[in-house]
């Protein structure tokens, strides 16, 4: 009987997650206190808690609905989760996992297409140039996202006050930073 | 007196949307005889983007920073951007305690990190370096009532960060009572204003950072007083956002912590950077300094 249940943890999607977090979410015990204090509980399709719950029945639809959730996306980080948590179930590197996982499987949800367009943006900006250039990012995140009007005002009021920067600050070694890219982010896309 | 050399890292937003925080933060360390050295060609730590896209990368591009740290003689790293901090702890506690991890991220930036800097927020930077030096240097006291907020990455995880409590932090109501002000006990001290989704999630932000702003307002804060860009940027540049969300226009300014210690100094607010806020920074009629404010409990981190 155990050998089977540790067969069938091993090769779920929480198993994964254990192995590769060392996140348990088996320690759960449903109070819901993620939920209540998640910020963005309300804009989920799952709160923490219910996404913690589908994970722990371990049943192949629950688990592609984690993967094609909203709620792995809208997770802002926050760390409120873990802060609260009387099991210490450290939920925001188990969504970090969620993320990457929903992208190598290609089953990110349609309604978080601004936010990942946003994080590309920002992250091809750092790859060529080493830091952030706050008005490319802007472009292109406008660009992918289809969103042109978004702001339109709120640049020009950022320019006049000194908080918009025309030219990039570039780092001297580019190629280190090229490297960095190919060996992680580029590598995994592949 | 020999002049204190820390490292420093500014991160992006300090050289862009909020440079007014990097002028504080040189002002007031100037003035009181600190030299900051940022780390040579430093590169951005990656920030929300890199740890939700790729765990290498976000763990990569800190680490180039710490190495490059280490190998130009740095012991302590001051890191006002909460959340560059947060990128640099974490990635920090993740190489001392994955040591396959730590290899592989060596492996990727084609340098070794030992792990051997202490790395600051701007409150640990205060508590440590500035603080003993106020009673001196004070010329204004900050007589306004204040609301501090801390938001998420300066307190949490609280496991790795070890730094002040979750929930109800003092370590910044504990440097602006040093100064002179009232420091409220409000609801929002650390929840999040939304973050990193400023652009591609605003709804969200004018949600979370209008609860903020309205409940500071509401039980009488003059000012809110942050230490992180990205708080700052979105209690300040979203207040379209967040007057739509209340109902209501509300004025309450945002300050960076090191702005209100800089006024105290008697730093010229140009200086500062304050005329760069979208909320107008009306603040005057401070009171001269008179006597040395008593403060308990100066040094909190330590007891917790």
């Amino acid at each position: 009987m155990s050998e089977s249940h540790n067969h069938l943890v091993d090769n779920s999607l929480s198993g994964k997650i254990k192995k590769e977090t060392g996140v348990s979410v088996a320690r759960c015990y449903q109070c819901g206190k993620c939920s209540a204090g998640c910020p963005v509980s309300v804009d989920m399709d799952y709160p923490p808690s219910l996404l913690i719950r589908k994970l722990q029945t371990g049943l192949p639809e629950h688990e592609e609905q984690v993967l094609r959730s909203k709620s792995i996306w809208f997770c802002l980080s926050c760390e409120m989760c873990i802060a609260r948590c009387p099991m210490e179930v450290d939920i925001p590197p188990m969504m970090d996992y969620l993320r990457h996982e929903s992208i190598r499987l290609k089953k990110v949800n349609p309604a978080s297409k601004n936010i990942i367009s946003f994080h590309k943006a920002f992250l091809d900006s750092i790859e060529q140039t080493g830091k952030l250039y706050e008005m490319g990012l802007i472009v292109d995140y406008k660009t992918r996202s289809f969103n042109l009007m978004q702001d339109v005002m709120l640049a020009p009021s950022m320019f006049a006050k000194g908080k918009l920067s025309i030219l990039p600050e570039v780092i001297k070694n580019r190629r280190n930073m090229k490297q960095i890219f190919k060996n992680t982010l580029k590598n995994k896309q592949k | 007196m020999q002049k204190i050399k820390l490292g420093y890292y500014p991160g992006c937003s300090l050289e862009g949307s909020s440079r007014e925080y990097n002028e504080s933060v040189q002002a007031i360390a100037e003035k009181l005889g600190i030299e900051l050295v940022s780390i040579p060609d430093w590169n951005c730590c990656g920030a929300t983007a890199a740890h939700n896209l790729n765990k290498e990368l976000s763990l990569s591009l800190p680490a180039r920073n710490l190495a490059l740290a280490e190998e130009a003689g740095l012991k302590e790293l001051v890191v006002p951007c909460a959340a560059c901090y947060s990128r640099f702890t974490t990635t920090q506690h993740e190489l001392m305690h994955d040591e396959t991890m730590h290899q592989k991220v060596n492996g990727i930036i084609g340098k070794e990190y030992k792990g051997n800097l202490r790395i600051l927020n701007v409150i640990q930077f205060i508590e440590e370096f500035i603080i003993d030096k106020l009673d001196d240097n004070i010329k204004f006291e900050f007589n306004k009532k204040v609301a501090c907020y801390y938001g998420c990455l300066l307190v949490r995880p609280n496991k790795i960060l070890n730094f002040d409590r979750t929930e109800d932090p003092q370590t910044m109501d504990v440097v602006m009572k040093k100064l002179g002000a009232d420091s409220i006990d409000w609801a929002y001290k650390t929840e999040c204003c939304g973050a990193g989704f400023s652009v591609s999630f605003t709804e969200a932000v004018g949600r979370l950072s209008g609860k903020i702003v309205e409940d500071a307002d509401h039980r009488g804060a003059e000012a809110l007083i942050v230490a992180c860009p990205m708080c700052h940027s979105n209690l300040d540049m979203r207040r379209p956002e967040i007057d739509k969300y209340n109902g209501k226009k509300l004025n309450i300014p945002v300050l960076y912590i090191t702005q209100a210690i800089g006024l105290a100094l008697g730093i010229d607010r140009n200086i500062l950077g304050l005329q760069r806020h979208f909320v107008t920074v009306k603040l005057n009629d401070f009171k001269p300094f008179a006597k040395k404010i008593e403060v308990e409990n100066l040094q909190i981190t330590e007891e917790i």
